[in-house]
């Protein structure tokens, strides 16, 4: 393996200018006038670099460029900002017709719980009383008022407060009064219904009507417009077992 | 020595009195900076080769300096300042480095 080469002595070159920082000739002046004015002037510049952030002292061409870079910018971020302002307005329309939707759906919802006697309910409505008073009123004459109340538009009806009307309730003959929907209800039959006051009170006592087969029964009605009326029982929401919607 | 001092110096001088540059020599200081570095390594490379002279020396740096601003100086009176100032910076930046070649061959032998 060879060694490495030391050299004897110092290249020239090296040695030249070791003589050179050793012994300063003359004519160095002139060489240490310009290093010095070079020095100065690099510093300078690099100092003036350094804290120069404004555009004096920037060519015509160049103030140009940096113009046409800001412009180009701008519309970019324009362009950008378009873009997000149509993704916003897109989402916000987005938005507005799901609300529209849920608010029809709600709507809805409210209104088929109403007529499935889901929710407890309130308006002007009449109150219909019916006591025996000679004899028993007949289950046919009872079902006749519903129905004739449900044809002028009854939205609600209720039993004696605590029995709630609805499309599928049953009405059957009991010892001592009538099962609807299999609770007992006693007379006094008290039925509030939910509808247009007037409407509901003809539609009961018409010349051959509910009223009249009532006093043929042996009992009285006795019927009370209210501006606003309670319905506050409720049936137990049932899943439909073969109907299916389509 | 004196040359090296003469370089602290000049750096110094530069630190105290943090001159402003005047604006209309903005574009040109840089130029003339890498212009007179241009200069002296080319003087430091003469010297190695044992033909330094002062007189040389002082001529070409002076010269290299005035022909570096003037070129960009006309540059910028033409509208196209930027390119030709590129061009000289480039030029230079060869120079600089063919020279710190020669003087790198002097020293190192590499």
């Amino acid at each position: 393996m060879p060694e490495p080469v030391v050299p004897e002595d110092p290249p020239s070159s090296r040695r030249q200018l070791g003589r050179a920082l050793r012994r300063p000739a003359r004519r160095q002046v002139v060489v240490a006038v310009l290093l010095a004015l070079v020095g100065f002037a690099g510093v300078t510049q690099v100092l003036s670099n350094d804290v120069d952030d404004t555009f004096a002292g920037l060519r015509e061409q160049d103030l140009i460029d940096i113009l046409n870079g800001l412009a180009g910018t701008t519309q970019r971020a324009e362009t950008e900002i378009s873009r997000l302002e149509r993704a916003r307005d897109d989402l916000q329309s987005d938005t507005s017709q799901r609300e529209a939707a849920l608010e029809q759906a709600q709507t809805e919802a409210n209104t088929l719980s109403i007529l499935a006697g889901l929710v407890p309910v309130t308006g002007p409505g009449i109150r219909v009383t019916i006591t025996e008073v000679t004899d028993q009123v007949k289950l046919d004459t009872i079902l006749d008022t519903v129905q004739q109340l449900r044809t002028s538009d009854a939205e609600a009806m209720q039993f004696n407060g605590e029995v709630r009307v609805v499309a599928q309730t049953s009405f059957e003959d009991a010892e001592g009064g009538i099962l609807v929907d299999g609770t007992l209800v006693e007379p006094p039959y008290v039925i509030d219904a939910i509808g247009e006051p007037d409407a509901l009170d003809e539609a009961l006592t018409f010349g051959l009507g509910p009223s009249y087969q009532i006093v043929e029964d042996g009992g009285e009605m006795n019927v009370d417009q209210l501006r606003s009326l309670d319905i506050e029982s409720v049936v137990d929401p049932t899943r439909a077992d073969f109907a299916e919607p389509q | 020595m004196i040359a090296v001092v003469g370089l602290l110096v000049g750096i110094l001088l530069g630190f105290i009195f943090r001159p402003d540059v005047p604006i209309g020599l903005e574009p040109y200081l840089p130029i003339a900076v890498v212009a007179a570095l241009d200069a002296v390594f080319g003087g430091l490379r003469a010297y190695l080769d044992g033909i330094f002279d002062d007189k040389v020396f002082v001529v070409s740096f002076v010269s290299n300096v005035v022909i570096a601003a003037g070129i960009v100086y006309v540059g910028d009176q033409l509208g196209v300042g930027g390119q030709l100032s590129t061009g000289v910076i480039v030029v230079l930046g060869i120079r600089i480095f063919s020279n710190v070649a020669a003087i790198r061959r002097h020293l190192f032998h590499a």
